[in-house]
């Protein structure tokens, strides 16, 4: 659905650019400045998204994470609610596998203690990703067109001229969860091992003590490095997944332009669709990769190396 | 690709997701499941114990059956035992009336062959002097000769 108007290099760009509301650095608080105007008709713009820096928020980012994790809680709340152990339905059924599966992941790679935050943790995590996840196999252009007000994204017509459906492929809703398991690495590896037992941990290993430079440079990068790829692994392979949709969208560009047009269209309605089952396997395993290293990690922390 | 103030809204939201689903999902659904766990591991056990039970009571079955046949078996042979013994002891007892009842005809039949005897005596006693008075014609004097009949009809 590329509108005519739009070559390329500024449908890919339009793709890749975050509903973004933030302070610019003359104090005011407004929806960023893309190609000389507001991404939100009728609103003033006085800076674009890199002058915004740290204090920004993607409202599309935000907005489709917690809806999502919204449509979640509420969804569990309520089989759990009326869950019963006699007569469960096709529903209860369908969350109660879900919650084995969780739970014998946390028995598998969790094995320190009964600490009753991994469970629930582990299903929020599987389960908001994956929610998150699947928002990639939403046509491309299916959600800007309507955050538009049903016409092409960029043009005139609508409220929202930038809306990205898919949480994970701006870095912030990654690395923001990866945070909050770094948070919780620190507060059981404190709690577990002492502050000192946990620097010793870093500073200690593995040459002894009098090796203690050297132990940081091999242990601090290593430490931290798994942390940060928790969350980059999720973004760079949503990422790439939406960047190769980009790409397939652009089939269509001609499609009711020339034969040629019609071809292309083909050829990308096939390739869409084989990339589309194929992420199907990325979406489910990334959510369930990130959920078994954050057992796996938090495992290590609760652990004396 | 910026970093910037969403990362911490992301998080908060990931904190409240994970602290509601901690709070209100999670041990409910587990609840349900353990609970439901039990119940089938309380039934199959409850249904072991049961065939257990079952196959016991067959057994006990078969036991109290063949103690039931014994018995029966028992007392039938006790029954015939003491029916023969009915038997014989009704059977000794009628040979003991018949020979009582035997006994005592003989001797009522002695005792009526001897009065038959001692009264024909008398008769003959009686004859004899009727004869002998005929003959000789004068009254004996029974008073007088009755050692004499005695004698007679002793030797009769």
């Amino acid at each position: 659905m590329a509108s005519k108007e739009l070559n390329s290099t500024d449908y890919i760009e339009h793709h890749l650019t975050n509903l973004t509301y933030g302070k610019c650095p003359d104090g005011t608080w407004s929806f960023a400045e893309v190609h000389g105007k507001s991404q939100v008709a009728g609103t003033e713009a006085s800076c674009n998204i890199n002058e915004m820096g740290f204090w920004a928020f993607q409202v599309d980012t935000l907005f489709m994470s917690v809806l999502l994790g919204m449509g979640m809680i509420f969804f569990m709340r309520r089989v759990a609610k009326n869950a019963s152990s006699c007569k469960p339905g096709r529903i209860q059924n369908a969350v109660e596998y879900l919650v084995t599966l969780v739970r014998d992941q946390v028995q598998d790679n969790f094995t320190a203690d009964k600490n009753p935050l991994m469970g629930p943790l582990a299903l929020t995590i599987f389960v908001w990703v994956f929610l998150m996840n699947l928002m990639d196999l939403i046509p491309i252009d299916l959600v800007p067109w309507m955050a538009n007000g049903f016409t092409a994204p960029n043009a005139e017509g609508g409220a929202i001229h930038y809306f990205k459906v898919l949480p994970v492929a701006d870095i912030n809703a990654p690395m923001g969860m990866a945070l909050g398991v770094l948070i919780l690495i620190h507060y059981y590896s404190i709690k577990k091992k002492g502050l000192g037992g946990f620097l010793a941990e870093l500073t200690f290993q593995p040459y002894g003590k009098w090796m203690a430079p050297i132990n940081v440079i091999f242990e601090i990068p290593g430490f931290y490095a798994k942390q940060l790829a928790l969350g980059l692994r999720l973004y760079g392979n949503l990422f790439a997944g939406e960047m190769i949709f980009i790409l397939i969208a652009l089939f269509f560009g001609g499609f009711f332009s020339s034969i040629t047009g019609v071809l292309a269209g083909v050829a990308g309605l096939a390739l869409n669709f084989i990339w589309a089952v194929f992420h199907i396997l990325v979406v489910i395993l990334q959510a369930f990769l990130f959920m078994v290293l954050t057992l796996v990690y938090l495992q290590q922390a609760h652990e004396h190396h | 690709m910026n970093f910037n103030a969403t990362l911490f809204g992301q998080l908060l939201a990931f904190v409240f997701f994970v602290w509601f689903t901690m709070q209100y999902v999670w041990p409910y659904i587990l609840e349900a499941l353990e609970e439901r766990e039990k119940e089938i591991s309380d039934g199959l056990e409850a249904a072991s114990r049961g065939k257990r039970e079952l196959d016991e009571a067959h057994q006990k079955k078969a036991e109290i059956l063949e103690e039931a046949k014994k018995e029966a078996a028992d007392l039938v042979n006790q029954a015939n035992a003491r029916a023969n013994q009915l038997v014989e002891d009704a059977k000794s007892a009628a040979h003991e009336e018949a020979e009582r009842i035997k006994v005592s005809a003989q001797s009522d039949l002695d005792q009526a062959a001897k009065r038959t005897k001692e009264e024909l005596r008398s008769e003959v006693a009686a004859l004899a002097v009727a004869g002998a008075e005929r003959i000789l014609g004068s009254e004996i004097d029974k008073d007088k000769n009755s050692q004499i009949i005695d004698q007679i009809a002793q030797e009769l």
